[in-house]
């Protein structure tokens, strides 16, 4: 099992622990996670901890991975700078 | 699933949740909140974070003063952090026509209270130091208004509710409202149904169609409105940026984020699309990099999209439906429904179980469109 110290989502510094305290909570969907953690929500928008969490989730809930429901992907696909989406440089 | 209610409130996020929490404070029992997704997975979970008591109509400003009494209290009242940050608003005017409205709005702000006041462009850039000045004729700074966690707010409204009895279902529909003689019967859900004869409809985005199923017409529509956030970057400056004229809104919160958004009531869809466009995060990066020229070495991390739910004056409407006995409505929020939830829930709770309310809101029935006693906001984004 996990430990409560280790963290899930570096960009915003989660831990599990926050995590398993959310699943006792009732919060149990991938979208309540995230909005209640933070968890995938930082730079990297959870491009490093999504399949981290989703499996540790999963196993929580002792659910097969595929029954449990991926948070919305949102664009952009990479951070882009302000300044090449206004047209202004060249990034 | 329970099969009867005293009061069923649709719509789970901080309309409902507020509503919900303000009635079992006061006692009320046997109170339900039906929520087709999850908790602040609609508008109160996508909004601009924002709260700000800078309006244009005195009903707007006496209910936004309240709401940031409360908002100043809440963390400790619901004990959940919300994150509160009184970092103020400064809104810039770009016409004389705005000097103008401006100069009549802090007036009013100030005859109720609320600490704003008129600033000339030097005074704006000594608040926001990386601030362009180009075409700024001068603005309004209130340095109590600011922003807290829509998200934890939400969450912190429905467990406070739910430590005080309410009942919190999630994944539940509302298929049907049963009706009977100008009377409520029962709610019918896709995961049962629900005798009742009181119901909220706080269903934001949605609250058109859930006034359909009670067979009452409600005069409002959705529309979308889109943000973007950046990285997380060292603190540059800490209002909100905001103009009527030149349409924008952004700020930097305090996990170092910039958050901004826009209104397009032309060419933005209506009804529930609430997919993110290409087209908004250009214009909105042009917006930000004009007048704060540093951003533009900032990255995007992420967009997304979510509703307003707009009523003809751009004023929420609230109160009992005069057709039908029970149905209280607290919609029509365009898009302050997040900030102004903390009082317009105190209030509907009092006017459900008390019949009158501590600030008077008759004004804001849905009769006032029959009547042509429209309240015109002119300060909306």
């Amino acid at each position: 099992m996990m430990k409560d110290e280790t963290i899930i989502c570096r960009c915003e510094d989660v831990t599990w622990g926050e995590i398993r305290k959310a699943l006792e909570k009732g919060y149990t969907s991938l979208n309540e996670i995230k909005r209640i953690t933070r968890a995938g929500m930082g730079r990297c928008q959870g491009r490093t901890c999504r399949r981290i969490l989703l499996r540790e989730v999963a196993r929580y809930q002792k659910k097969k991975i595929e029954e449990i429901e991926l948070t919305t992907f949102r664009p952009p696909t990479k951070p882009i700078k302000l300044g090449t989406l206004a047209g202004d440089n060249d990034d | 699933m329970i099969k009867k209610a005293d009061i069923v409130i649709i719509g789970g996020g901080i309309q409902g949740c507020s509503i919900a929490y303000n009635l079992a404070k006061k006692g009320a029992k046997n109170i339900v909140i039906l929520e087709k997704n999850t908790c602040a997975s609609g508008s109160s979970g996508r909004c601009g974070a924002g709260i700000r008591q800078q309006f244009g109509t005195k009903m707007n400003c006496i209910l936004a003063l309240e709401s940031m009494k409360t908002f100043e209290t809440l963390t400790e009242e619901l004990d959940y952090d919300i994150e509160l940050n009184q970092a103020g608003y400064l809104l810039l005017a770009y016409t004389e026509k705005e000097m103008s409205q401006f100069k009549k709005n802090v007036e009013l702000e100030q005859s109720l209270g609320i600490d704003a006041k008129m600033v000339t462009p030097k005074e704006a850039k000594k608040i926001v130091l990386p601030l362009n000045l180009e075409g700024i004729l001068g603005g309004t700074f209130c340095p109590t208004d600011g922003n807290v966690n829509p998200l934890y707010t939400t969450f912190a409204y429905a467990e406070a509710a739910q430590r005080l009895g309410v009942k919190y279902y999630s994944f539940t529909e509302v298929t049907e409202i049963e009706t009977k003689n100008g009377r409520i019967l029962s709610v019918a859900t896709d995961k049962g149904k629900i005798l009742t004869s009181t119901v909220v409809n706080a269903a934001g985005g949605y609250s058109g169609p859930v006034g359909k199923m009670a067979g009452v017409d409600i005069p409002v529509y959705s529309q979308r409105h889109q943000i973007l956030i950046t990285e997380h970057i060292d603190p540059m400056w800490k209002p909100m940026l905001m103009s009527f004229s030149e349409n924008y809104y952004f700020q930097q919160l305090p996990d170092g984020g910039i958050l901004g958004g826009y209104g397009d009531p032309e060419n933005e869809v209506k009804g529930g699309n609430i997919d993110s466009t290409w087209q908004f995060a250009r214009t909105m990066a042009k917006k930000m990099v004009k007048l704060v020229p540093i951003l533009k070495d900032v990255r995007m991390v992420r967009q997304w999209a979510g509703l307003y739910n707009m009523s003809p004056d751009a004023q929420p409407i609230l109160g009992e439906h005069p057709k039908l006995k029970g149905f209280y409505l607290s919609v029509g929020f365009s898009g302050h429904g997040f900030m102004l939830a903390p009082v317009t829930g105190k209030l509907i709770a009092e006017l459900i179980l008390d019949r009158e309310t501590s600030i008077p809101i008759d004004k804001l029935d849905i009769g006032r469109f029959e009547r042509g006693e429209l309240i015109h906001e002119p300060s909306v984004v």
